[in-house]
């Protein structure tokens, strides 16, 4: 079936099927993704620090409603969002910097998944411990 | 018994009929005379796992449909004139095999992405082509060969830019690359593959030139290393290899 996702499109600039890459199109895709995921957090994050030097109490009061089970899943993504993003950031500075970087992209992005998927087991099972201790509790 | 006698008696087996299959391809149609937007239309062919993608189009402009446009001249992955999206990469029309592809599902065929769509298959390779006379593709040098004598060149100098000497300019790796879908000011990588292909020639004197033109926000530094190019290149060139390369000359100050 046409997978003609070009309705808005001018018809000099069509869409047509999705290009399919390999690893390193959907490695950039993703590490798009997470960069722009990670700039709104640290837009926020810089915001709720910044209540320190009004008040304590009001920093306090903002962190404390952080304290739920959706803050808990976002922190989740959020860890993988930068765990992906800085393994697969040291890819690319290898894949720019190191000669036989591009050679190894693809053996490099299973390791990047690799890492990845370490770093989220030690993580996810206690996060979703607190997450579900503040649920019950 | 002995091999002279019996070979003319029983002769060559009978060879079994070449087995020809059904291929369903979907082409991204447009003509400018009648479309508003493009459209996809499905045309059913008799193909041998031998045949090549552009056989399938001769199959259909010729027996089916005449009105059919693409573009093809050698049709043997020399002249780089038919590159096209082949269910969603971008192949040589005449270096794919319908053996390599799965027959079970239609095959959609679609003109290469980024550039102006003019009919059919058919985009608007002027932009293209204007990148790669930009990085200045051609020997410069200052000095006279030695007398009566070639400008010799060590085997270890050649094989420096041997990779980048293959480049047929289809545009497949250009078409391929994200960064250039949405910024059409950006060289791309057929014009860095050309730039490379000189700048690492040690018998030429103006790369300090090219590395100053690639140097720039639309040059190598809008590469993100998506490696689409890589794959697409239909002479097996490796594109981002060769970018990373001029990246860093660049950073070096010197090829």
């Amino acid at each position: 079936m046409p997978e003609n996702s070009a309705g808005t499109m001018t018809p000099r600039r069509p869409a047509g099927t999705l290009y399919r890459g390999r690893e390193g199109m959907w490695s950039w895709v993703l590490h798009r993704i997470t960069g722009v995921a990670i700039f709104f957090f640290l837009l926020v994050h810089v915001l709720d620090t910044s209540m320190v030097a009004v008040a304590p109490e009001a920093y306090n009061a903002v962190i404390g409603t952080y304290k739920n089970p959706i803050m808990g899943l976002g922190e989740l993504a959020l860890v993988g969002a930068i765990a992906f993003h800085a393994f697969n950031g040291i890819r690319i500075i290898l894949i720019d910097l190191w000669s036989k970087g591009a050679k190894y992209q693809r053996v490099m992005f299973y390791v990047v998944i690799g890492l990845w998927v370490v770093l989220m087991l030690g993580f996810a099972p206690r996060q979703i411990m607190v997450i579900l201790s503040e649920v019950s509790g | 018994m002995t091999l002279v006698a019996d070979a003319p008696a029983s002769g060559p087996a009978p060879e079994a009929p070449i087995e020809a299959f059904t291929v369903t391809l979907i082409i991204r149609r447009f003509d400018p005379d009648v479309d508003e937007e493009p459209r996809w239309q499905d045309f059913d062919v008799q193909m041998f796992a031998t045949d090549r993608i552009l056989d399938a189009l001769h199959k259909i402009k010729w027996e089916q449909d005449g009105s059919l446009t693409f573009r093809r001249s050698c049709a043997h992955g020399i002249c780089g004139s038919d590159a096209m999206r082949i269910n969603g990469r971008n192949r040589l029309a005449c270096k794919t095999l319908i053996k390599d592809l799965d027959i079970t599902k239609p095959i959609y065929v679609e003109a290469i992405k980024g550039l102006p769509l003019e009919k059919d298959l058919i985009v608007d390779m002027d932009p293209f082509f204007e990148s790669f006379r930009e990085v200045q593709p051609f020997l410069q040098s200052n000095t006279a060969p030695p007398k009566d004598k070639e400008r010799i060149q060590s085997v270890a100098d050649r094989a420096r830019f041997d990779d980048t000497t293959k480049c047929i300019l289809c545009a497949a790796c250009t078409s391929s690359c994200p960064v250039f879908w949405t910024d059409g000011q950006y060289f791309g990588p057929a014009a860095i593959v050309n730039a490379h292909r000189f700048i690492f020639d040690s018998r030429d004197e103006a790369a300090q030139t090219r590395l100053d033109i690639l140097n720039d926000k639309e040059g190598v530094w809008r590469c993100r290393t998506t490696f689409n190019c890589t794959d697409a290149c239909p002479r097996g060139i490796q594109v981002t290899q060769a970018i990373a390369e001029v990246k860093q000359a660049i950073m070096r100050g010197k090829p």
